[in-house]
């Protein structure tokens, strides 16, 4: 990839036929190509990447190497551009932003004809590339980019049905073996588009759904489309038809939805298909299957049928016990699954791209595998929403009291296949603003008046454009130079910030990280601080570094303490470090600045040094009281006196006892726990850490903690500077170097090379009619408006809520922009923009039609962790089911078709919501019990404040992977199962991950050549699972598959996990147990299935 | 019967006392009436290569208000084997250790040649001697660097088992660690704070194994402490090599300056750790803490300006005008400090190069109450400090350093006298008793006296009152005696005390008021009343002071002058008064009295080594000495009002400074062979002055100018005044140049007197 293409400044000023010539010459690194074509080639990759990856369409038979070729950069690009060009057509009048297909018409005209050649020629060769997996109809067929086009050809040819079935199998265990043949059938089906259509919806109901209709080709299909089409959306696609080949595209998307649904359909379609297009969710049949199972008859109350059966039996292990209703024996499997709507999605759109074209579109699953192409509104990787439908007005969004909210991940972490962000440049001016409302220019600023004005979207003020940004506009009102300002066509972007963005109006120094290690005799003696010393020798060859710089711009800094703090002078002039002790705690201040914080290139020796004589020369310490505030105190104060903003790494190791500011002491009352006091254990101890937060955020100071304790350690209180300044909190329990040392390093050296801004303010722009009114995360704020963050790295997310002003418009549907000022790790002061466009609908059903549940849980996961500082956590609970209830009897009042007052009718896109919403009041914070301890009850509440949706979903639905039929010859991992211990088998090997946590399960009945495989002993009884931490490396497949899973979850998880090895019935078990979340709780907390009972009760209790 | 003159002198040479009167006045009134107050001059310290000190304790009094010294004044009884104390008459039997006295065998104290004494006595450990040095690092390179060889000099210079330690300041204070390998360790204390002595001592790790409620009996918390401050405190040979390396490493202070600010400079911390971290580890010990200054203290406490370099630093102009903020402030901080080292016995010098003020006005009290030195000059690159320095550490005829420290002086006097205070670089101990007067003159209200550091030339001015009223006066024919006890740690570390026993006659002022005045010593009346002036001049304005020794001028002369009343022309001063006045003159004019044309920071370095020196250095002080070199004859002291017209004169001044002046031109005359007897005349001052410069502490600047020279203005502004533009008239007359000046010259002033004393109206 033509690396400085996102970087380089953009020669906007250069003529524009030389731009798109550079952008279509094969020519790489032409800068005006780099930008120029950028962005068509964030466009174009996922359509390979879609024909690449998708794990359903490759064993389908189709050619994989067209893959690989599509991604060379060339071809890409290329590739991009014939797309667009080629064929215009008819914008869509629907929506006043652009889409794609306005694109291509606004820009064909300006390209000579003889790059209209190249156009052409690209796309056939484009279309050559569609040609190897299938025949494409034209050219032209293939250029309409988005999942469609891969899919498509897989439909179109021959081979499609094998794929179809193999997105069979991928459901439901038990699907595979029924499901084949019937599958087979509907699918190809392509006349059964009709019914098909009708299915669709149910199932992918979203946008895409309308969408896939489109596809006028298939020519039953398109029929379906439009019936359904009563969504907007689908209204917007139908505007795709005039794409010729594009519209094929639609279709094969459908069919394979329609996939799902019949699969799904094993249980619910049927019956779901008389409830008609109006409403598309399915009302469960049966109580059980809100969804798309058959369960039919058996309300909770009344009769329960038993297994479907349809559907075998998906284990071997039968039904376990699982503590159902005391009434009957419902079949667990019936009930919406997690993995089913995973695996569904991921069927679906895996592999495949996600154009951002289109105004609220719902996006694939966190869990899915997809690629993004900005093209105007922010990945789903930066933003998500718990609905991309708002309700027009307040009293609706009350009525159905579904959050609106979005979780923002402004450093989110993007796949290599996505282009980084483009760097906006607006000269000295800094960024062109709204005068009004300030909100930056991006894509939905209107430009009138011939280019000399433009209407800012988000207040509706007139602003002149600048003179030095004026640009003609099109035929069409859109500015000429639209494609190669990222600002104008990208969701996404940067700008430069100017020095009015600076502190003081200074450019800031780069950052510094400073490791403050507490060197006080418990740490000495368990080897951890020799354990640091040694790791951050190499650590530290990899510190963070801007895109493109050689060395790091990071200075380093080391300080270790135990009642006192050591700063040390690691200056390269010296000969060897000078060790400066700070006694006074009670005003802490930095007793050296030029020395302190330095080049580690440069003073490489010296720490190297340092680092050699930092646990010899406390080997002999009995100093066990240790001071904490003073420590971050000092971090701050060090990064004040060399302006500049930085992380601290704290590694400490037990409650601040010694006489200093913020000194602590035991508060742990476990009698509080149930009772309306249970907060304080929440709470963090008043005082100094409050200032300090203030404090680090003010300076830009991000503090990571690494704890050690061996008993309680008041982390409520510690964590919270962490809590507020966008720091990590990571905590090892009784650490011994040798078990939990890698471990520790890994997560270690995930943290020191993260990728992050620092210093930043964070500021949600509206459009008017609803506006951002709390924020969740790890963040400070000083006024109502302004997030601001020490530091916010790739896996820090803020979830931001918004409520109602006024009564949103249908017709211009919602806008926001998520604006963040912050400083590189290069110390370069930078603005990112996130914009988001999203509908607006007076209509419940369209607005629960586009929830999503993952981020709605997060939504809830937070503002519940947030609660219990304010409330016994009861509370908390009941308003968490009372609110669960109550959207889904708004569904069932409003939306559903009138069905039996025994039915529970979920909406699609909520259906497994119930059982996140079981795991988080199960979760520790929640669940209150005394067992718990208070330090990981805080933990976990602290470090789920600042989660994504990925990490909130995973943290709360953990995967269950089976290895005991592992196919050590694939690369795929093998799908995850529900959490339930009736998946368990007692010859089966699970494992099971949340981010946080690993296992490796071992049946009692494991067999012993599986054992000896993985772990070299002959049998079950040789294992010592509580001294083993990793799997030995042996040479054989299973143990390398086995490892190779676990190394790459490792891998993609933002904190490292500890592997635990339990066997059945061990004592350690229960720990595994506990995540076993469709299960009773082991503290507390009821099962899945008693829950969505109680729930429905509920519900029908609202309802009456 | 020698004269008065030969008696002073061997008194002197004897004992260290100068008295102002060798005979005393029998009653109260008859001592105020005599204007200068019955009083003395004692050099406790002063060397006696002839006096080898005794081995034993000395034998006290066994009253327990009285415990004076057995001394040859005492009168013993040897049969009975008892003698009785001079002072309370008490009868006190000699210890068992003296049971073979008898008069052909007395101990040495009773022996009248050993009025003065030495007694070496055991008590406790003997505890090394401590340096400590406090190190301001924001120098120019070059200060630095040349403070730093002057130290690291130093180190071979200090005793073989001395401690020393190392705090270096700036913006912020260091506390050097000097054992540690590897890595070079200290603590460091914020410059902005002021701490107390117990925090300084936790945060340095120095309390914890402190047992409770030992601080009473000082072996215990000594020998605990010793092994936890040794991070800190290293005998010299061991951190020989470590402190020398470290003192190489030494940096400016890191921390940048930005334009158009003073250094931030915390020496109020810095001095603060230093008292703290000796005074719990090592109380009543001797030490010295040498402050090395480059410019004032900016912040914290004890800051003497503000780090703006816009606002200058206080001059006497803004002092008069109440104009100087942190004045008051920052003087009673230091004061504090001063007090709180003074109870421990430590000392603290404080070495100021600088071209501006360094706060030496404020800080003065920190070497005034301890007895330290100080020492101000322009540089650390210049040999007037590099010298001094090295002087602070020179030996005397034993090999053993001039100093001694933990003084403690005890005066104790007969009944008819009581003890009004004193003057010196010392603190009172607050020792009531009987013999304290309740008239305070100096540091008063008590018989003890600390000098936490002392050398051979330390003089204390001790003032007395008669008790006896008027009309019962002393009878005649008695003698008054005076006991000073001195105790202290003498260099090498052994416990010394010194004792010295004078006696004076009574004389009835009615009837022998010649023989009174005959007695009058009227160089050490000079001194005494100068210190006494200089006392007043810290505490009041200046012409105040200059009102009230004119007055007591006045007065001396109407009691002692014979003249016809209301006639000028008929005063007479007797011979042991007639130079009284001149000194009086020259004192009028001295820096220590006058701030006009010195910095507060001048007059304060002036006065302190006033009140310290012995009587010949003070009276080169009050009146420099100008010595002509002529071909005829021997170097002359010249007293004439104008510079001579010889050749060369040499100015041996006030406060060390040494001019020199060739009045020829540099003609190179010298070198020419024919003229080789003006070429060994011009060497003669040279070398005069160079012996000077080797003798005198802190050492004299030495200037050398030639007539008409820029530098002469130093010269020409000590001389008499007698030719100014005031008297033009004698311009040209004689062949001497006029010295310009507003002055008046010493004969107005000697008229005016006359005229005053005269005068029937006062």
């Amino acid at each position: 990839m033509s690396q400085q293409g996102y970087v380089a400044a953009p020669p906007y000023s250069q003529a524009q036929p030389g731009g798109y010539q550079g952008g279509f010459g094969a020519g790489p690194a032409q800068p005006l190509y780099g930008h120029y074509g950028g962005p068509p080639q964030a466009f174009n990759a996922p359509p390979a990447a879609g024909g690449m990856k998708s794990p359903a369409s490759s064993p389908a038979g189709m050619p994989p190497p067209s893959g690989p070729s599509q991604y060379s950069p060339n071809v890409q690009q290329n590739g991009a551009h014939p797309q667009r060009y080629a064929s215009p057509s008819v914008a869509s009048p629907t929506y006043g932003q652009p889409s794609h297909s306005v694109y291509n018409s606004m820009a064909s005209p300006a390209p000579p004809p003889t790059q209209q050649l190249t156009n052409q020629m690209s796309a056939m060769n484009l279309g050559s590339y569609g040609a190897v997996q299938s025949p494409p109809p034209h050219p032209a067929a293939s250029a309409h980019p988005g999942r469609q086009s891969t899919h498509m050809s897989p439909q179109m040819a021959p081979p499609q049905s094998p794929l179809i079935n193999m997105q069979a199998s991928g459901q439901p265990m038990g699907g595979q073996s029924m499901a084949g043949p019937p599958m087979g059938g509907q699918s190809m089906a392509g006349p059964p588009m009709g019914g098909q259509s009708m299915a669709g919806p149910p199932m992918g109901g979203q946008s895409m759904g309308g969408q896939l209709m489109a596809g006028p080709p298939m020519g039953g299909q398109s029929m379906a489309g439009p019936p359904m089409g009563g969504q907007s959306m689908g209204g917007q696609l139908m505007a795709g038809p005039p794409m010729g080949g594009q519209s094929m595209a639609g279709p094969p998307m459908g069919g394979q939805s329609m996939a799902g649904p019949p699969m799904g359909g094993q249980s619910m379609a049927g019956p779901q298909l008389p409830s008609g297009p109006g409403t598309f969710q399915q009302h469960g049949v049966g109580p059980t299957g809100p969804a798309n199972y058959p369960q039919q008859g058996g309300q909770f109350g009344g009769l329960m049928s038993g297994p479907q059966p349809g559907m075998p039996g998906g284990f071997p292990g039968a039904p376990g016990p699982l503590a159902g209703p005391p009434q009957k024996k419902l079949d667990p499997d019936s009930i919406p699954s997690i993995t089913q709507v995973i695996e569904d999605d991921k069927a679906r759109l895996g592999g495949q791209v996600f154009s951002t074209n289109i105004r609220g579109q719902v996006p694939p699953l966190v869990t899915t595998d997809f690629t993004v192409q900005d093209q105007g509104n922010a990945s789903p990787r930066f933003i998500r929403c718990t609905t991309y439908s708002l309700p027009c007005t307040a009293e609706l969004a009350k009525q159905c009291q579904v959050p609106l909210a979005s979780i923002v991940k402004p450093f989110a972490k993007l796949p290599k296949n996505e282009a980084p962000l483009y760097v906006v440049n607006h000269g000295e001016t800094g960024p062109i603003r709204c005068n009004r409302c300030k909100a930056y220019m991006c894509p939905y600023m209107q430009f009138i008046d011939g280019g000399r004005r433009y209407q800012c979207t988000f207040c509706n003020c007139v602003n002149e454009v600048p003179a030095f940004y004026f640009q003609h506009l099109d035929h069409v009102g859109r500015r000429v130079d639209f494609y190669e300002r990222p600002e104008l066509s990208l969701g996404s972007y940067e700008f430069v910030a100017t020095l009015d963005y600076c502190k003081n109006n200074k450019p800031p120094s780069p950052p510094a990280y400073v490791f403050m290690i507490d060197v006080s005799y418990t740490n000495i003696k368990s080897g951890l601080v020799k354990l640091i010393c040694d790791e951050l020798k190499t650590l530290l060859e990899k510190l963070p570094r801007e895109d493109g710089a050689e060395t790091s711009a990071v200075k380093v800094g080391f300080v270790t303490y135990n009642k006192v703090l050591h700063f040390y002078n690691v200056k390269s002039a010296l000969a060897q470090p000078q060790m400066m002790v700070v006694s006074d705690t009670a005003e802490m201040f930095v007793p050296l600045l030029d020395g302190f914080l330095v080049d580690y290139q440069e003073s490489r020796a010296v720490i190297y040094n340092l680092l050699d004589q930092i646990p010899d020369m406390f080997a002999d310490t009995n100093e066990s009281e240790t001071v904490f505030a003073p420590v971050i105190q000092a971090g701050v104060e060090a990064f004040k006196a060399a302006e500049c903003s930085g992380k601290l790494f704290i590694f400490h190791s037990s409650m601040p006892t010694a006489e200093a500011p913020g000194k602590l002491k035991n508060r742990d009352d476990k009698k509080l726990v149930n009772t309306d006091k249970e907060k304080i254990l929440f709470q963090p101890q008043k005082g100094v850490y409050e200032q300090l937060s203030k404090d680090c955020v003010a300076q830009g100071c991000c503090v990571d903690l690494f704890l050690f304790p061996s008993q309680y350690l008041d982390l409520a209180t510690m964590a919270d500077v962490p809590s507020h300044t966008g720091g990590s909190v990571y905590k090892y329990n009784n650490f011994q170097v040798e078990t939990d040392g890698e471990h520790f390093l890994r997560d270690l050296r995930k943290d020191v090379q993260k990728s992050l801004g620092f210093d930043a303010v964070m500021r949600v722009r509206t459009s008017t009619g609803f506006r951002a009114t709390d924020f969740f995360g790890g963040i400070f704020m000083n006024n109502t408006t302004d997030v601001e963050m020490a530091a916010v790295d790739c896996d820090k997310a803020v979830t931001v809520e918004f409520k109602h002003d006024d009564t949103l418009s249908e017709e211009t549907g919602a806008l926001m922009q998520c604006a963040l000022l912050y400083t590189t790790i290069g110390g370069q002061r930078r603005l990112r923009i996130h914009n988001l466009s999203l509908n607006c609908t007076s209509q419940l059903s369209e607005m629960y039609k586009c929830c999503e549940t993952d981020s709605l849980i997060n939504f809830f996961a937070k503002s519940a962790y947030r609660a219990i500082l304010n409330q016994p956590v009861k509370n908390v609970r009941d308003i968490l089911v009372n609110q669960t209830a109550h959207m889904l009897a708004c569904y069932r009042k409003n939306c559903a078709t009138p069905s039996a007052a025994s039915q529970l009718i979920l909406p699609d896109s909520m259906k497994v919501f119930p059982v996140y919403m079981n795991s988080l009041i199960k979760t520790a914070p929640l669940v209150g019990s005394a067992e718990l301890s208070t330090d990981d009850r805080a933990h976990q509440r602290l470090s789920v404040m600042a989660m994504g949706v990925e990490d909130t979903q995973l943290q709360l639905y953990p995967r269950l992977i089976p290895l005991h039929n592992v196919d050590v010859g694939s690369e795929a991992v093998p799908a995850p199962l529900r959490c339930s211990e009736e998946r368990l088998t007692d010859s089966g090997t699970f494992l099971l991950e949340n981010g946080h946590s690993i296992f490796l399960w071992l049946g009692q009945s494991s067999p012993p050549d599986l054992i000896q495989n993985l772990f070299n002993v002959p049998s079950l009884a040789h294992l010592q699972p509580g001294h083993m931490f990793a799997l030995p490396e042996l040479d054989n497949p299973l143990s390398k598959k086995v490892r190779s899973i676990i190394g790459e979850l490792l891998e993609k998880r933002p904190n490292s996990m500890k592997l635990q090895v339990v066997r059945q019935r061990d004592k350690a078990e229960t720990l595994f147990r506990q995540f076993l979340v469709e299960d009773k709780g082991l503290h507390g907390g009821t099962s899945y299935m008693d829950f969505l009972c109680f729930v429905h009760r509920e519900i029908r209790q609202l309802l009456t | 019967m020698s004269t008065y003159q030969e008696f002073i002198q061997q008194n002197e040479d004897r004992d260290g006392v100068r008295c102002s009167w060798n005979l005393w006045p029998s009653s109260r009134l008859e001592a105020t009436r005599l204007v200068v107050p019955v009083s003395c001059l004692l050099t406790p310290l002063k060397e006696r290569p002839n006096l080898p000190p005794v081995q034993y304790e000395p034998v006290l009094c066994s009253r327990a208000n009285c415990k004076a010294v057995l001394n040859p004044l005492c009168q013993v009884d040897f049969r009975a084997k008892i003698w009785a104390c001079n002072f309370c008459f008490q009868r006190n039997p000699f210890p068992p250790s003296y049971a073979g006295i008898s008069e052909v065998n007395q101990p040495a104290e009773l022996m009248p040649q050993f009025s003065t004494i030495e007694y070496i006595v055991q008590r406790g450990p003997s505890a090394p001697l401590i340096f400590l040095y406090v190190v301001d690092t924001c120098l120019e390179e070059e200060d630095l660097q040349a403070l730093k060889e002057s130290l690291q000099m130093s180190l071979s210079l200090l005793p073989p088992n001395a401690l020393v330690g190392l705090i270096t300041f700036g913006r912020m204070v260091q506390v050097h660690e000097l054992t540690c390998e590897g890595i070079a360790k200290s603590y460091v204390f914020r410059g902005t704070k002021d701490l107390s002595s117990k925090q300084i001592q936790e945060m340095l790790g120095l309390t914890k194994p402190a047992a409770p409620g030992q601080q009473g009996r000082p072996v215990a918390p000594q020998e605990a402490p010793l092994l936890f401050t040794s991070r800190f405190l290293q005998p010299v040979h061991r951190v020989d090599m470590n402190l020398t390396d470290l003192l190489g490493e030494l940096q400016r202070d890191p921390w940048p300056v930005p334009q158009g600010k003073r250094p931030l400079r915390s020496t109020g911390v810095a001095l603060s750790v230093a008292v703290g971290l000796l005074e719990g580890a090592y109380p009543n010990t001797g030490a010295r803490v040498m402050l090395f200054i480059g410019g004032p203290p900016t912040q914290g406490p004890g800051m003497v300006v503000g780090d703006e370099l816009k606002t200058p630093i206080r001059s006497w102009h803004d002092i008069q005008k109440d104009n100087a903020r942190h004045l008051k402030k920052a003087t009673k901080y230091y004061e504090a400090l001063a007090n709180r080292s003074a109870v421990n016995g430590h000392s603290i010098d404080i070495y100021a190069c600088a071209l501006d003020q360094t706060g030496l006005l404020e800080m003065k009290c920190l070497s005034n109450l301890t007895g330290g030195h100080i020492v101000m000059g322009d540089s650390f690159n210049t040999s007037l400090f590099k010298q001094t320095f090295q002087r602070v550490f020179s030996k005397d005829y034993n090999g053993d350093f001039r100093m001694a420290f933990g003084g403690v002086l005890e005066v104790k006097t007969s009944r008819e006298l009581k003890v009004c205070g004193a003057i010196g670089p010392c603190v009172s101990l607050h020792s009531k008793g009987p013999s304290v007067s309740e008239n305070e003159m100096g540091i008063g209200g008590t018989t003890q006296w600390k000098l936490c550091s002392l050398d051979p030339s330390t003089t204390l001015a001790v003032y007395l009152e008669v008790v006896n009223q008027h009309n019962a006066p002393v009878p005649q024919g008695g003698r008054g005696a005076i006991q000073f006890v001195t105790q202290y740690q003498h260099s090498n570390t052994q416990k010394r005390i010194r004792v010295t026993t004078i006696a004076r006659n009574w004389a009835d002022a009615q009837s022998q008021i010649q023989h009174i005045e005959s007695s009058f010593d009227q160089e050490a009346a000079a001194v005494l009343m100068a210190r006494l002036g200089v006392f007043r001049a810290e505490s009041e304005e200046g012409p105040d002071v200059l009102r009230w020794l004119d007055r007591q001028l006045i007065r001396l002369c109407q009691k002692f002058g014979q003249f016809n009343k209301d006639d000028p022309t008929s005063f007479r001063l007797s011979e042991s008064l007639s130079l009284y006045p001149q000194f009086m003159f020259h004192l009028r004019r001295s820096p220590f009295l006058q701030v006009f044309n010195n910095s507060p920071d001048e007059s304060s370095y002036y006065r302190h080594q006033f009140v310290r020196e012995d009587l010949t250095q003070s009276l080169i002080m009050i009146q420099p000495i100008l010595y002509s070199y002529s071909f005829h004859g021997p170097p002359e002291v010249s007293l004439s009002p104008l510079i001579p017209p010889s050749f060369i004169c040499r100015l041996s001044s006030c406060y060390q400074i040494e001019f020199l002046c060739f009045k020829t031109m540099k003609a190179g005359y010298q070198e020419m062979p024919e003229y080789e007897n003006f070429k060994q005349l011009l060497q003669a001052p040279l070398d005069d002055a160079q012996e000077i410069l080797q003798t005198r502490f802190p050492m004299p600047r030495y200037v050398d100018t030639e007539h008409g020279g820029s530098q002469a203005r130093f010269l020409l502004s000590k001389v008499n005044p007698s030719q100014t533009h005031n008297n033009l008239y004698a311009w040209g007359q004689e062949s001497g140049a006029p010295i310009l000046t507003d002055d008046v010259s010493l004969q107005v002033f000697m008229d005016h007197l006359k005229k005053l004393a005269v005068s029937s109206s006062t």
